[in-house]
């Protein structure tokens, strides 16, 4: 498990140094970021002044050999346009990111998982075939379309929810929540559901298709034939053995929707690091752009391991390292 | 489950109210389609920041809403002669703490703007003609010039002053986080969080007048729809760019109002001229490279104005938010010729043009724009495009996000380049300098000239224009650059963009040509 661990760790490390390195030479590819920053009216002096003072009139490796000397103390460089550390900004960000991440995962677990279950168990019922068109449409629509569509009618039409922004936060454990006030949380129905959507469809195929499967199983058959209970049958017997796969995803997408909750945000303008980045790729804010990115590998590759670690738990099969593992 | 469900929406429904009844009487919203990246009013020289900063602060000279220059914390000024300038000071005037405002205050300004850490795009640029300064009491100033400068009071406009008493020691942090941010503006600032909100409470010892709003909310609203959305459900009761495809349906909606600007801002064509070969993306029609650089002769230049029928791009493609162009600045600002209409719409004439110049089929070209920075950029881009195909030439249409777009055609990799250019000064004079002077930026000239246009004749009166301090002379010295320089299709002037706000019907809002959105420009209904 430590040797695991610490080979993780490794790799992790040289994709990050990879992909530092990608940022960097797409964004110089790109363009200039001089063109952007200063006010056109301003003469030449003040472009030299201020092409200099950002460093930008190094040559590319110099740069980059700069930027790798900070990022080894922690430091990746002061935002272009801010002027403050990049990772301060980004992990400002962070907490709203996370939480409108989070609260949709819940929701399309907790909304997905037992639609998809009835779906599975009673394919042929008129709920079942609903659920079923429901989840299409959800995986076909797109999301920034059924965000503004969201808007128009409990917004706009309604008038129950606000139609952007983040509610009133409090502190939690030092970090600034939103969905323990009531502000928060009328804020927070909408961008969450929309973002959740798209997760909410997939769980529920995956659950269906799971199930029909595993309710045909000898196991199944067996479980029934013993006497237990419907809900004994399915809470334990199918569900646990469905779960793999259906971790698999969730570990996956909880990191999308972390690092791509970028539409969402720009609708319903929340505070996120989605529309950080979008803003930061539109004025090439390198610092910020670098900084974000490897701030989403970090976390995918965390997220990586913990699924990882959760495959050895659930199913006693799979052993960490790969080398011990039976067949 | 069903149930489940109805009452959590109804729960919900009941927790959002407070959240809608927020915009008490004296309360506003205002939503903002750029982000403000500091509070610190000499980080970065950028439109949004300049307005946001001119709620806080002020600058000895102040633009109405025609950009006319109108007295800020300075009453008056005069040239004394050439290279001085004197400028006498309100009196009065107190920061926000309360400590009064003087001449040293106008020093110090003076001494950070250069010295600001990191600014990406400097104010250095409007001070750095001033030289030397003289307090001769503390309500008078004197500046020294090394060279006649005309812009000066223009410049002067462009500069917030700070409080000596906050500023010493202050970074552009502690402006954003307000601890510095103490002007003599009519708003106080009261929260800064970038790229989300700028929160401002009254201001209730300002020296001009009580304002009508205790407290003023911008959200930054980057995507159209949204900021639309916003206004729709009361979220905000005004919005700043109105997307055009919004512009009918709101405008039919009793519920609201919206009102409108001819810009300073003007959507041109750069030729590129920069060498004697053909420009890049300008070929035969069979794609032989062409004997020379067609873009040099005036002939084919002109040519490319008139066959593009301004009135329907206006009509069509910008919903009739913009105004046909005929030079740099609508013809009600300071240096603009009367004789310069736009180019009148002549397809005919053009063919004859461009057979006269040595090209009866025509040619083949790419116009270059980009799709993310004017409004309807890229849309324009096709317009101008399919004018083009009808009088012979082959046109191709290329548009690409500005942080490319730039980069590319400041090194001349275009050849025919759609651009924009919003001119701060108010003065066409400046923007001829920029735009069409011939390249040399060791004098300031031609920093903008992405063609390398280059007419000696024009040079020598903008340098002149550009020395001349008497208002009356210089105005003819520009009025006559201009028409040199458009009768010569220097470059081809498409439309001024129009802005438009939106308000919930009983707010009125007093319009800018410099697209700034001002909170004490927006007044409650009777």
């Amino acid at each position: 498990m430590l040797a695991y661990a610490i080979r993780r760790f490794g790799q992790s490390l040289f994709v990050l140094v990879l992909m530092s390195f990608l940022v960097f030479v797409g964004v110089f590819a790109i363009g200039d970021p001089i063109e952007l920053l200063v006010n056109p009216q301003a003469d030449e002096v003040e472009r030299l002044r201020t092409t200099a003072a950002l460093g930008l009139d190094r040559p590319f490796l110099e740069q980059y050999w700069v930027f790798l000397k900070g990022a080894a103390s922690g430091d990746l460089g002061k935002s272009f346009v801010y002027n403050v550390p990049a990772l301060t900004l980004i992990l400002q960000k962070l907490p709203a990111t996370f939480e409108l991440a989070l609260v949709a995962m819940v929701m399309a677990i907790f909304l997905g998982i037992p639609l998809g279950l009835y779906a599975g168990l009673k394919p042929d019922s008129f709920i079942g075939r609903g659920i079923m068109a429901g989840s299409i449409l959800g995986f076909s629509l797109p999301t920034f379309w059924v965000g503004l569509v969201l808007i128009m009618i409990f917004s706009v039409q309604l008038g129950w929810l606000p139609s952007n922004g983040r509610g009133e936060t409090v502190l939690l454990a030092g970090i600034p929540v939103s969905f323990l006030t009531a502000s928060g949380l009328a804020h927070l129905a909408m961008p969450a559901f929309n973002l959740a959507l798209f997760k909410l469809s997939l769980l529920i195929r995956l659950t269906r298709a799971g199930t029909r499967e595993a309710v045909l199983q000898d196991y199944v058959k067996f479980a029934r034939a013993k006497g237990l209970t419907q809900g004994r049958v399915i809470g334990v017997h199918v569900l646990k053995n469905i779960l793999i796969p259906i971790v698999t995803v969730i570990g996956l997408e909880l990191g999308s929707v972390i690092a791509f909750a970028i539409v969402t945000e720009s609708i319903f303008a929340w505070p996120g690091t989605g529309k950080l980045l979008i803003d930061s790729i539109n004025q090439l804010d390198r610092p910020v752009i670098v900084a974000y990115l490897l701030v989403i590998v970090t976390l995918f590759i965390v997220i990586n391991f913990v699924v990882d670690v959760l495959y050895s738990m659930l199913d006693p099969r799979v052993r960490l390292g790969g080398a011990a593992a039976a067949h | 489950m069903l149930r489940t469900l109805r009452l959590a929406l109804a729960a919900l429904a009941i927790l959002g109210l407070p959240a809608l009844a927020s915009a008490t009487e004296r309360e506003v919203s205002i939503g903002l389609q750029a982000s403000i990246t500091s509070m610190d009013p000499h980080y970065h020289n950028l439109s949004p920041n300049n307005s946001m900063m001119l709620h806080v602060f002020e600058p000895l000279i102040k633009r109405d809403a025609n950009q006319k220059l109108v007295p800020g914390l300075a009453t008056s000024w005069k040239a004394v002669d050439d290279l001085t300038w004197e400028f006498k000071l309100r009196k009065n005037v107190r920061f926000h703490d309360g400590s009064p405002f003087t001449a040293d205050d106008v020093v110090f300004t003076l001494k950070r703007v250069p010295n600001v850490p990191n600014s990406p795009s400097s104010f250095a640029t409007f001070t750095k003609p001033i030289v030397d300064v003289k307090v001769v009491d503390p309500h008078t100033i004197v500046f020294k010039t090394a060279a006649a400068h005309v812009l000066l009071p223009s410049d002067v406009a462009s500069v917030m002053i700070v409080s000596k008493l906050h500023g010493e020691a202050a970074s552009t942090e502690d402006y954003n986080s307000g601890k510095a941010a103490i002007g003599t503006g009519p708003y106080k600032l009261a929260e800064y969080i970038p790229n989300q909100r700028v929160v401002l409470k009254a201001n209730y010892g300002y020296w001009g007048g009580e304002e009508p709003w205790d407290k003023v909310t911008f959200k930054i609203l980057t995507n159209a729809a949204a900021r639309v959305a916003a206004l729709l459900s009361g979220d905000v009761q005004m919005i700043e760019t109105v997307p055009t495809s919004d512009i009918a349906g709101l405008s039919a909606n009793k519920k609201y109002e919206l009102v409108d600007k001819v810009s300073n801002r003007v959507i041109y064509v750069h030729l590129n001229q920069r060498t004697d070969t053909p420009p890049p993306f300008f070929t035969a029609k069979d794609g032989k490279p062409l004997d020379k650089n067609p873009l040099k002769d005036a002939r084919v230049r002109k040519a490319l104005s008139i066959s593009i029928n301004r009135q329907a791009i206006a009509d069509r493609v910008m919903e009739k938010r913009s105004v046909p162009a005929g030079q740099l600045l609508p013809d009600f600002f300071f240096g603009t010729s009367k004789k310069l209409p736009p180019a009148k719409f002549d397809p005919e004439g053009a063919k004859k043009l461009l057979a006269e110049a040595g090209y009866p089929s025509g040619f083949a070209m790419t116009v270059h724009g980009t799709n993310n920075r004017y409004i309807n950029d890229d849309k324009i881009a096709q317009a101008i495009a399919q004018f083009y195909s009808r009088i012979g030439i082959d046109t191709k249409v290329e548009t690409m996000p500005a942080s490319v777009y730039f980069t590319r055609a400041t090194k001349g990799e275009f050849g025919y380049m759609l651009l924009g250019w919003g001119t701060e000064s108010g003065e066409q004079g400046s923007s001829l300098r920029s735009l069409l002077a011939t390249y040399d930026p060791s004098k300031g000239m031609g920093t903008t000239n992405r063609a390398r246009y280059s007419n000696p004749q024009l040079d020598a009166l903008i340098s002149e224009a550009m020395a001349t301090i008497n208002d009356k002379k210089r105005e003819g010295l520009i009025q006559k650059a201009a028409e040199i320089a458009m009768n010569d299709t220097a470059l081809i002037p498409i439309h001024y963009e129009v802005s438009t706000w939106a308000t919930e019907k009983g707010f009125r809002y007093t319009p800018r040509t410099d697209q700034y959105t001002l909170a004490t420009g927006l007044k409650p209904g009777k």
